[in-house]
């Protein structure tokens, strides 16, 4: 029921400093859109746009068609949770989670009945009586989550919620979220500058650095087909790899060349990078396209010495430098690697893709928002 | 190496500990002894405040008259004089001159008496010989007797003590919860309220901290005079509003602007208008420092003198007043002015010791982690 539009907004702070910089985003009903970058590329101040913290210097804001920019935070119909929760110390988690329906002047039968219900979803149950220094930080976090969902919003929105726990929870949370997402049918738009949460927690993604959207889509399509150098690095973990290369053509074959290894350039993607010949492009690899070369082939391959081994158990993240430029792998873990070790990798050229040298742009055709027409 | 550096650093600790206990326990006696003696004081007896000092209260040993010795006449008293076996001269004698361990003998008087008194030390002290009379005197308005240091019996007007008290809180409570109320708004809203002119009211708040009170006085009363204020009770609250609002503002917004910003943009965001967050967020997570203010206003105007004295005078007397009216009027009423002294500091303490726990209460503990 609840469909949020950013069109063109923008936010500009006093001294001309720019946060947002013609932010067009579209929030579907029953989505859950993640807002992701790095501190200071505008996501949470984008949030706190849509929530009404911050006013809107440029554009329009639209909630289910109606425009909202002067519509007063109380009004627009959302609730909003905090990265440091926001609770309020004084107050048990009950007289917490009632504090928004008391204001609204509801009855009291409902108020109870509403944080009732809201705290057997969160399983808070026990809790209510208590307060929140009482609490662990997991469930603080849950008593905020519970001040949001008795409000009934048709909008959630998270601030960075489950930056201040620690990396279990953090896993655990996650998963609730999620869990909760589907339970209550809401639209939520969650910020957080961690890809992981940004690639399992979102049904759609938006990328954002230095105020503006590089891209939007869907966790699997950002990650496949990213539209630029930010996106491709920033999403995925260990990063995706970079190597500048010279596109040239042998013989009929187009072919990058690094220096101390060719490869060939996979079928599908020749057209493209013919234009390219004789210019230098960045070659992106992701570094579980890079499968070692048993056996030892010399051809199209990328000859590299082992600089660390990170072995994780059900795989090994294998850092290697070919002689000017360093890489990561991710590889099985047959072999035991030692540091030193000549290792060489048979990429997988078609996942590779190529970025231009000065616009850092995808050469490969990438939508900018994968669901707009 | 590592290990050795955390031990080391421990037992430094520890030594800095104990250092500071030291210290602390040698200012909590300097404080305590004192204190401690105005109350024995206060309740001794008003001719034994005059004969010894209020530790003679506790059990100790001390020289008691047991009996009288006579000298035999025909001793030649300007030489050697031998009693019980000692020999000392007259004036030796005068002094006391001890015979035993336990027994010891002073000449009664001249010459001419040849009697000695007997001493024997004992322990005396056990019956202590205390009084409530001291604060009758104090705190009633009508006539009071009591015996100087020659036994003599003087009679006097009471001190009215019970009425200044009354008089001083009339004064002190109202003059605390004023400044307080309008110095938490105002710093609520210098913390929280954007409005224009807001960094230079802020300024102009903080620099009326350095206007000595002093300076301020002959205007105000002159103020006073034409409204008819003085010797009012209002007078003395105006005066401690004005006085104390801009350390309360200061005091106040320190704290009130580092409670975290979440909390009001997500009270905010629930509807909540300024007022409402304001009572319901700002008033209840301020109370230590409404409480620590709270304190200091009160025991500030508790213990003033100088502002009293002249927008009050003697119309409506406090208890700083009256106490130096006991000195002025009785110069050597010690009884009086240690039991009206202890009275004065009874209310104080309570203060203190009702409120302190806001010192130490940690109220914002977790509310924002980290």
């Amino acid at each position: 029921m609840a469909k949020v539009e950013l069109m063109k907004i923008g936010k500009v702070y006093e001294g001309n400093v720019r946060a947002v910089d013609d932010a067009n985003i579209t929030i579907n009903d029953k989505e859950f859109v993640v807002f992701v970058g790095p501190s200071g590329c505008g996501k949470s101040t984008t949030l706190r746009m849509i929530a009404g913290l911050e006013d809107i210097t440029e554009g329009d804001l639209f909630i289910d068609g109606k425009k909202v920019n002067d519509v007063p935070p109380k009004d627009r119909d959302i609730a909003m949770v905090f990265q440091n929760y926001a609770l309020y110390p004084h107050m048990t988690v009950y007289e917490n989670m009632a504090f928004g329906l008391k204001i609204r002047k509801l009855p009291k039968a409902e108020i109870e009945q509403r944080v009732r219900e809201a705290a057997r979803i969160l399983d808070i149950e026990k809790l209510l009586e208590r307060r929140p220094k009482q609490l662990s930080g997991g469930q603080r976090q849950r008593v905020a989550v519970g001040r949001a969902i008795v409000r009934n919003p048709k909008v959630f929105l998270f601030d960075e919620p489950l930056s201040n726990l620690d990396a279990k929870l953090r896993v655990q949370m996650r998963a609730e979220l999620i869990e909760l997402h589907d339970r209550l049918d809401a639209t939520m738009i969650y910020v957080t500058h961690d890809q992981v949460e940004a690639m399992t927690m979102g049904t759609k993604i938006v990328v954002m650095r230095d105020g503006k959207v590089q891209q939007i889509g869907s966790p699997l399509y950002l990650y496949n087909h990213p539209i630029n150098k930010f996106v491709a690095g920033f999403i995925g973990s260990p990063p995706m790899n970079f190597l500048n290369v010279k596109v040239i053509e042998e013989g009929g074959t187009v072919m990058i060349d690094e220096g101390s290894f060719k490869l060939k350039v996979a079928n599908e993607h020749v057209a493209l990078m013919k234009a390219y010949v004789g210019k230098e492009v960045s070659f992106g690899i992701r570094p579980e396209d890079l499968p070692y070369a048993e056996g030892g082939s010399v051809t199209n391959v990328i000859n590299a010495k082992v600089t660390v081994v990170e072995p994780l158990g059900a795989e090994i993240h294998l850092w290697a430098s070919t002689p000017t430029q360093p890489l990561v792998a991710r590889v099985p873990p047959h072999h035991l690697f030692k540091i030193g070790d000549a290792v060489a990798f048979n990429p997988v050229m078609t996942k590779a893709i190529f970025f231009d040298r000065d616009t850092e742009l995808s050469i490969l055709p990438v939508k900018w928002d994968e669901q707009a027409n | 190496m590592r290990k050795k550096g955390i031990a080391a650093g421990s037992l430094e600790r520890r030594r800095g500990g104990s250092l500071v206990n030291l210290v602390l326990v040698i200012l909590c006696l300097v404080w305590i002894v004192p204190a401690f003696g105005v109350l024995v004081t206060s309740f001794r007896d008003s001719r034994d405040i005059f004969s010894s000092g209020w530790w003679t209260v506790f059990p100790h040993r001390a020289w008691i008259k047991t009996g009288e010795v006579k000298v035999d006449p025909k001793l030649d008293l300007d030489g050697e004089i031998s009693i019980e076996g000692k020999s000392a001269s007259f004036a030796e004698w005068r002094e006391g001159v001890q015979v035993s361990p336990e027994r010891r003998l002073q000449w009664y008087g001249n010459k001419r008496t040849l009697t000695l008194v007997a001493q024997e030390r004992k322990w005396v002290g056990f019956g202590v010989n205390l009084t409530l009379d001291n604060y009758k005197g104090v705190l009633t308005g009508g006539e009071v007797q009591y015996k100087n240091g020659n036994g003599d019996t003087i009679t006097r007007q009471g001190n009215n003590f019970a009425d200044a008290v009354l008089n001083s809180l009339a004064v002190a409570i109202p003059s605390t919860l004023i400044p307080i109320l309008i110095a938490a708004f105002a710093a609520y809203a210098f913390a929280w309220m954007e409005f224009p002119g807001r960094k230079t009211l802020f300024v102009i708040v903080v620099a009326l901290l350095v206007v000595p009170l002093q300076i301020a006085l002959i205007p105000v009363l002159r103020d006073f005079t034409k409204l008819g204020l003085n010797g009012q009770f209002l007078a003395m609250w105006l005066a401690h509003t004005g006085f104390g609002l801009p350390l309360a503002v200061y005091l106040l917004f320190n704290y009130i602007s580092q409670l975290p910003r979440d909390i009001f943009e997500s009270a905010f965001l629930d509807g909540a208008t300024p007022f409402t967050m304001f009572v319901r967020l700002v008033i209840p997570l301020s109370m230590p420092a409404l409480a620590s203010f709270a304190i200091f206003q009160f025991l500030w105007v508790w213990n003033d003198y100088l502002v009293a004295l002249i927008f009050l005078g003697d119309r409506n007397r406090v208890v700083t007043s009256a106490l130096a009216a006991m000195v002025g009027e009785k110069g050597q009423d010690w009884h009086y002015l240690t039991s009206g002294a202890f009275l004065s500091m009874i209310l104080p303490l309570l203060v203190f010791f009702s409120l302190q726990r806001y010192f130490v209460r940690g109220l914002m503990a977790g509310s924002v982690k980290g």
